[in-house]
Protein backbone atom coordinates (compact mmCIF):
# COMPACT_ATOMS: atom_id res chain seq x y z
CA UNK A 1 0.00 0.00 0.00
CA UNK A 2 1.35 3.47 -1.09
CA UNK A 3 -0.40 6.38 0.73
CA UNK A 4 -0.39 10.28 0.93
CA UNK A 5 -1.92 12.58 3.02
CA UNK A 6 -2.20 16.03 1.37
CA UNK A 7 -1.42 19.29 3.61
CA UNK A 8 -3.42 22.44 2.86
CA UNK A 9 -2.17 25.80 4.97
CA UNK A 10 -4.76 24.99 7.55
CA UNK A 11 -5.51 21.47 7.33
CA UNK A 12 -5.32 20.34 11.09
CA UNK A 13 -5.48 16.59 10.86
CA UNK A 14 -3.42 15.74 8.22
CA UNK A 15 -1.21 14.29 10.82
CA UNK A 16 -3.98 11.96 12.66
CA UNK A 17 -4.48 10.80 9.14
CA UNK A 18 -0.96 9.49 8.15
CA UNK A 19 -0.59 8.49 11.59
CA UNK A 20 -3.92 6.45 11.48
CA UNK A 21 -2.70 4.84 7.86
CA UNK A 22 0.29 4.18 9.07
CA UNK A 23 -0.33 2.16 11.66
CA UNK A 24 -2.70 -0.08 9.97
CA UNK A 25 -0.95 -0.18 6.59
CA UNK A 26 2.51 -0.87 8.47
CA UNK A 27 4.53 1.65 6.40
CA UNK A 28 5.20 5.25 6.21
CA UNK A 29 2.53 7.18 4.42
CA UNK A 30 4.23 9.92 2.40
CA UNK A 31 3.20 13.89 3.09
CA UNK A 32 2.55 15.96 0.25
CA UNK A 33 2.53 20.14 -0.01
CA UNK A 34 -0.35 21.51 -1.53
CA UNK A 35 1.20 22.98 -4.00
CA UNK A 36 2.98 20.21 -5.52
CA UNK A 37 1.99 20.24 -9.49
CA UNK A 38 2.70 16.44 -9.57
CA UNK A 39 1.56 12.95 -7.32
CA UNK A 40 4.51 10.52 -6.67
CA UNK A 41 3.75 8.11 -9.59
CA UNK A 42 3.07 4.33 -7.61
CA UNK A 43 0.42 5.59 -5.80
CA UNK A 44 -2.33 3.72 -4.36
CA UNK A 45 -4.70 6.36 -1.63
CA UNK A 46 -4.45 9.66 -1.52
CA UNK A 47 -5.75 11.13 1.98
CA UNK A 48 -7.24 14.78 2.38
CA UNK A 49 -7.54 15.57 6.00
CA UNK A 50 -9.95 17.46 7.60
CA UNK A 51 -9.11 21.26 8.76
CA UNK A 52 -9.81 24.74 7.49
CA UNK A 53 -8.32 25.22 4.47
CA UNK A 54 -7.54 28.86 3.48
CA UNK A 55 -9.40 29.47 6.31
CA UNK A 56 -12.39 28.25 4.55
CA UNK A 57 -13.26 31.41 2.60
CA UNK A 58 -15.58 32.19 0.27
CA UNK A 59 -16.84 28.47 1.15
CA UNK A 60 -15.72 25.54 3.03
CA UNK A 61 -13.01 23.93 0.43
CA UNK A 62 -13.72 26.24 -2.51
CA UNK A 63 -10.35 27.42 -2.52
CA UNK A 64 -8.32 24.33 -1.79
CA UNK A 65 -10.32 22.43 -4.70
CA UNK A 66 -8.69 24.96 -7.29
CA UNK A 67 -5.12 24.06 -6.07
CA UNK A 68 -2.60 22.51 -8.66
CA UNK A 69 -2.26 19.34 -6.23
CA UNK A 70 -6.48 19.14 -6.46
CA UNK A 71 -6.26 19.20 -10.33
CA UNK A 72 -3.75 15.94 -9.91
CA UNK A 73 -5.92 14.32 -7.68
CA UNK A 74 -8.64 14.52 -9.32
CA UNK A 75 -7.16 12.96 -12.50
CA UNK A 76 -5.44 10.51 -10.75
CA UNK A 77 -9.21 9.29 -9.24
CA UNK A 78 -10.28 9.49 -13.07
CA UNK A 79 -7.75 6.69 -13.53
CA UNK A 80 -9.40 5.01 -10.83
CA UNK A 81 -6.68 6.07 -8.18
CA UNK A 82 -8.56 5.71 -4.68
CA UNK A 83 -9.30 8.97 -2.62
CA UNK A 84 -10.70 9.64 0.70
CA UNK A 85 -11.48 12.56 1.89
CA UNK A 86 -12.73 13.57 5.28
CA UNK A 87 -14.78 16.67 6.97
CA UNK A 88 -12.59 19.64 5.29
CA UNK A 89 -11.42 16.81 2.91
CA UNK A 90 -15.05 15.88 1.79
CA UNK A 91 -15.87 19.78 0.89
CA UNK A 92 -12.81 19.92 -1.09
CA UNK A 93 -14.01 16.75 -2.95
CA UNK A 94 -17.28 18.09 -3.37
CA UNK A 95 -16.00 21.42 -4.64
CA UNK A 96 -14.16 19.68 -6.87
CA UNK A 97 -16.70 17.81 -8.65
CA UNK A 98 -15.35 14.21 -7.80
CA UNK A 99 -18.41 13.94 -5.83
CA UNK A 100 -22.06 15.61 -6.11
CA UNK A 101 -23.84 17.84 -3.68
CA UNK A 102 -22.54 20.24 -1.20
CA UNK A 103 -21.73 20.91 2.21
CA UNK A 104 -23.35 23.94 3.75
CA UNK A 105 -23.91 25.17 7.03
CA UNK A 106 -25.50 23.12 9.77
CA UNK A 107 -29.01 22.93 10.22
CA UNK A 108 -29.17 24.93 13.61
CA UNK A 109 -25.97 26.66 12.89
CA UNK A 110 -23.74 25.19 15.88
CA UNK A 111 -20.32 23.91 15.30
CA UNK A 112 -21.08 20.41 16.53
CA UNK A 113 -17.65 18.30 18.15
CA UNK A 114 -19.02 15.04 19.31
CA UNK A 115 -19.16 11.23 18.58
CA UNK A 116 -21.86 10.17 16.52
CA UNK A 117 -23.43 6.62 15.69
CA UNK A 118 -22.83 6.12 12.21
CA UNK A 119 -24.85 3.21 10.18
CA UNK A 120 -22.17 1.42 7.31
CA UNK A 121 -24.69 1.19 4.09
CA UNK A 122 -22.56 -0.79 1.89
CA UNK A 123 -19.73 -2.75 2.22
CA UNK A 124 -19.12 -3.07 -1.51
CA UNK A 125 -16.50 -0.30 -1.79
CA UNK A 126 -12.77 -0.51 -1.23
CA UNK A 127 -13.20 1.71 2.19
CA UNK A 128 -15.90 -0.39 3.62
CA UNK A 129 -15.57 -3.95 2.62
CA UNK A 130 -14.29 -4.69 6.24
CA UNK A 131 -16.97 -3.93 8.40
CA UNK A 132 -19.92 -6.10 8.65
CA UNK A 133 -22.84 -5.69 6.42
CA UNK A 134 -24.76 -2.69 8.95
CA UNK A 135 -22.33 -2.27 11.30
CA UNK A 136 -22.83 0.61 13.56
CA UNK A 137 -20.14 2.49 14.23
CA UNK A 138 -19.49 5.20 16.96
CA UNK A 139 -17.29 8.06 15.04
CA UNK A 140 -16.23 11.46 16.04
CA UNK A 141 -17.75 14.71 14.22
CA UNK A 142 -16.07 17.72 14.09
CA UNK A 143 -17.88 20.78 11.86
CA UNK A 144 -19.70 23.68 11.09
CA UNK A 145 -20.36 23.04 7.84
CA UNK A 146 -21.55 19.06 7.13
CA UNK A 147 -25.08 19.42 6.11
CA UNK A 148 -24.93 17.49 2.86
CA UNK A 149 -27.62 18.85 -0.17
CA UNK A 150 -27.89 17.61 -3.31
CA UNK A 151 -30.94 17.87 -6.00
CA UNK A 152 -33.51 15.08 -5.80
CA UNK A 153 -31.99 13.26 -8.82
CA UNK A 154 -28.73 13.06 -7.56
CA UNK A 155 -30.18 12.00 -4.32
CA UNK A 156 -31.95 8.94 -5.37
CA UNK A 157 -29.44 8.07 -7.98
CA UNK A 158 -26.71 7.80 -4.77
CA UNK A 159 -29.38 5.47 -3.13
CA UNK A 160 -30.03 3.14 -6.83
CA UNK A 161 -26.12 3.14 -6.86
CA UNK A 162 -25.78 2.04 -3.04
CA UNK A 163 -23.04 5.09 -3.08
CA UNK A 164 -24.31 6.29 0.11
CA UNK A 165 -21.19 5.04 2.36
CA UNK A 166 -22.67 6.28 5.97
CA UNK A 167 -25.65 7.15 7.72
CA UNK A 168 -25.98 8.94 10.89
CA UNK A 169 -28.32 7.45 13.25
CA UNK A 170 -29.11 10.55 14.96
CA UNK A 171 -28.31 13.47 12.55
CA UNK A 172 -26.23 16.22 13.90
CA UNK A 173 -26.23 18.41 11.17
CA UNK A 174 -29.30 18.50 9.06
CA UNK A 175 -28.04 16.48 5.89
CA UNK A 176 -30.13 14.92 3.16
CA UNK A 177 -31.37 11.45 4.35
CA UNK A 178 -29.16 11.44 7.04
CA UNK A 179 -25.98 11.40 4.48
CA UNK A 180 -22.65 10.63 6.72
CA UNK A 181 -20.59 10.06 3.71
CA UNK A 182 -20.64 9.08 -0.04
CA UNK A 183 -19.10 7.04 -2.49
CA UNK A 184 -17.93 8.60 -6.57
CA UNK A 185 -19.27 7.40 -9.38
CA UNK A 186 -16.22 4.53 -9.54
CA UNK A 187 -17.21 3.56 -5.62
CA UNK A 188 -13.08 5.05 -5.80
CA UNK A 189 -13.63 7.99 -4.04
CA UNK A 190 -14.84 8.53 -0.59
CA UNK A 191 -16.23 11.69 1.23
CA UNK A 192 -17.40 11.63 4.88
CA UNK A 193 -17.56 14.09 7.40
CA UNK A 194 -17.26 11.93 10.66
CA UNK A 195 -13.09 11.76 11.19
CA UNK A 196 -12.40 7.81 11.44
CA UNK A 197 -8.83 8.94 11.77
CA UNK A 198 -9.76 9.68 15.58
CA UNK A 199 -10.72 5.98 16.66
CA UNK A 200 -8.19 4.08 15.65
CA UNK A 201 -6.29 3.50 19.01
CA UNK A 202 -8.44 2.09 22.40
CA UNK A 203 -6.44 4.91 24.37
CA UNK A 204 -8.03 8.13 22.24
CA UNK A 205 -11.54 6.47 22.85
CA UNK A 206 -12.12 3.87 20.13
CA UNK A 207 -11.14 1.58 17.24
CA UNK A 208 -14.54 1.82 15.24
CA UNK A 209 -12.31 3.64 12.36
CA UNK A 210 -9.85 0.84 11.74
CA UNK A 211 -11.89 -1.55 9.55
CA UNK A 212 -12.06 1.72 6.66
CA UNK A 213 -8.21 1.54 6.85
CA UNK A 214 -8.11 -2.49 6.77
CA UNK A 215 -10.69 -2.41 3.61
CA UNK A 216 -8.82 -0.02 1.78
CA UNK A 217 -5.06 -2.13 2.41
CA UNK A 218 -7.06 -5.51 1.47
CA UNK A 219 -8.32 -3.91 -1.37
CA UNK A 220 -5.07 -2.70 -2.56
CA UNK A 221 -3.60 -6.23 -1.96
CA UNK A 222 -6.05 -8.26 -3.16
CA UNK A 223 -6.51 -5.62 -6.81
CA UNK A 224 -9.44 -3.65 -6.87
CA UNK A 225 -12.64 -3.78 -4.75
CA UNK B 1 -14.08 49.27 -14.65
CA UNK B 2 -15.33 47.65 -11.71
CA UNK B 3 -17.61 44.68 -11.57
CA UNK B 4 -20.41 44.13 -8.69
CA UNK B 5 -20.97 40.04 -8.37
CA UNK B 6 -23.81 39.13 -6.36
CA UNK B 7 -23.79 35.34 -4.96
CA UNK B 8 -27.18 34.01 -3.50
CA UNK B 9 -28.11 30.42 -2.86
CA UNK B 10 -30.42 28.91 -5.17
CA UNK B 11 -34.41 28.84 -4.06
CA UNK B 12 -35.05 26.15 -2.26
CA UNK B 13 -31.70 26.19 -0.25
CA UNK B 14 -32.23 26.57 3.32
CA UNK B 15 -30.34 29.15 4.61
CA UNK B 16 -30.85 28.54 8.29
CA UNK B 17 -28.24 32.03 8.94
CA UNK B 18 -31.12 34.20 7.07
CA UNK B 19 -33.79 32.14 8.88
CA UNK B 20 -32.12 32.95 12.18
CA UNK B 21 -31.84 36.62 11.25
CA UNK B 22 -35.75 36.69 10.31
CA UNK B 23 -36.38 35.30 14.17
CA UNK B 24 -34.41 37.84 15.31
CA UNK B 25 -36.35 40.94 13.53
CA UNK B 26 -39.70 38.97 15.05
CA UNK B 27 -38.08 38.76 18.25
CA UNK B 28 -37.25 43.14 18.14
CA UNK B 29 -40.93 43.36 17.71
CA UNK B 30 -40.32 43.52 13.28
CA UNK B 31 -43.67 41.48 13.00
CA UNK B 32 -43.96 42.08 9.21
CA UNK B 33 -41.14 40.19 8.15
CA UNK B 34 -42.05 37.65 5.52
CA UNK B 35 -38.47 36.06 5.16
CA UNK B 36 -34.98 36.87 4.79
CA UNK B 37 -32.54 36.07 2.12
CA UNK B 38 -28.87 36.75 2.22
CA UNK B 39 -26.49 37.25 -0.24
CA UNK B 40 -22.54 37.60 -1.11
CA UNK B 41 -21.33 40.74 -2.63
CA UNK B 42 -17.89 41.07 -3.92
CA UNK B 43 -16.67 44.68 -6.05
CA UNK B 44 -14.19 43.39 -8.56
CA UNK B 45 -11.56 46.62 -9.31
CA UNK B 46 -10.25 45.12 -12.83
CA UNK B 47 -7.64 46.61 -15.57
CA UNK B 48 -10.05 46.45 -18.48
CA UNK B 49 -11.99 49.53 -19.75
CA UNK B 50 -14.09 47.33 -22.37
CA UNK B 51 -17.57 46.70 -21.10
CA UNK B 52 -18.09 43.08 -22.89
CA UNK B 53 -14.56 41.86 -22.07
CA UNK B 54 -14.83 42.76 -18.04
CA UNK B 55 -18.11 40.61 -18.07
CA UNK B 56 -16.49 37.74 -19.97
CA UNK B 57 -13.96 37.62 -17.30
CA UNK B 58 -15.86 38.11 -14.23
CA UNK B 59 -18.49 35.22 -15.85
CA UNK B 60 -15.29 33.12 -16.01
CA UNK B 61 -14.23 34.23 -12.58
CA UNK B 62 -18.02 33.18 -11.22
CA UNK B 63 -18.05 29.33 -12.82
CA UNK B 64 -14.54 28.74 -12.25
CA UNK B 65 -14.23 29.80 -8.05
CA UNK B 66 -16.67 32.50 -7.13
CA UNK B 67 -20.42 30.45 -7.20
CA UNK B 68 -20.76 27.17 -6.39
CA UNK B 69 -23.58 26.22 -9.33
CA UNK B 70 -25.21 23.54 -6.80
CA UNK B 71 -26.29 26.01 -4.07
CA UNK B 72 -25.62 29.41 -5.83
CA UNK B 73 -26.79 31.58 -8.59
CA UNK B 74 -24.64 35.00 -9.59
CA UNK B 75 -25.64 38.12 -10.88
CA UNK B 76 -22.93 40.19 -12.59
CA UNK B 77 -23.59 44.10 -12.77
CA UNK B 78 -20.75 46.42 -14.30
CA UNK B 79 -20.48 49.69 -11.96
CA UNK B 80 -19.13 52.94 -13.47
CA UNK B 81 -15.60 54.26 -12.92
CA UNK B 82 -15.96 55.98 -9.39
Amino acid sequence: MRAAVVTFPGSNCDRDLAVAMERVFGRPVRRLWHGETELPADLDLVGLPGGFTYGDYLRPGAIAARSPIVREIVRFARRGGLVLGICNGFQILTEAGLLPGALVRNRRLLFVCRSVRLRVETTDSPFTRAFPQGAEITVPVAHHDGNYLADAGTLARLEDEGRIAFRYLDNPNGSARDIAGILGEGRNVLGMMPHPERVCDPRLGGTDGVPLFRSLLEAVAGGGS
Amino acid sequence: MRARVEIRFRPGVLDPEAAAIARALGHLGFAGVRGVRRAKVLEIDLATEDADAARAEVERMCEVLLANPVIETYRIELLDRG
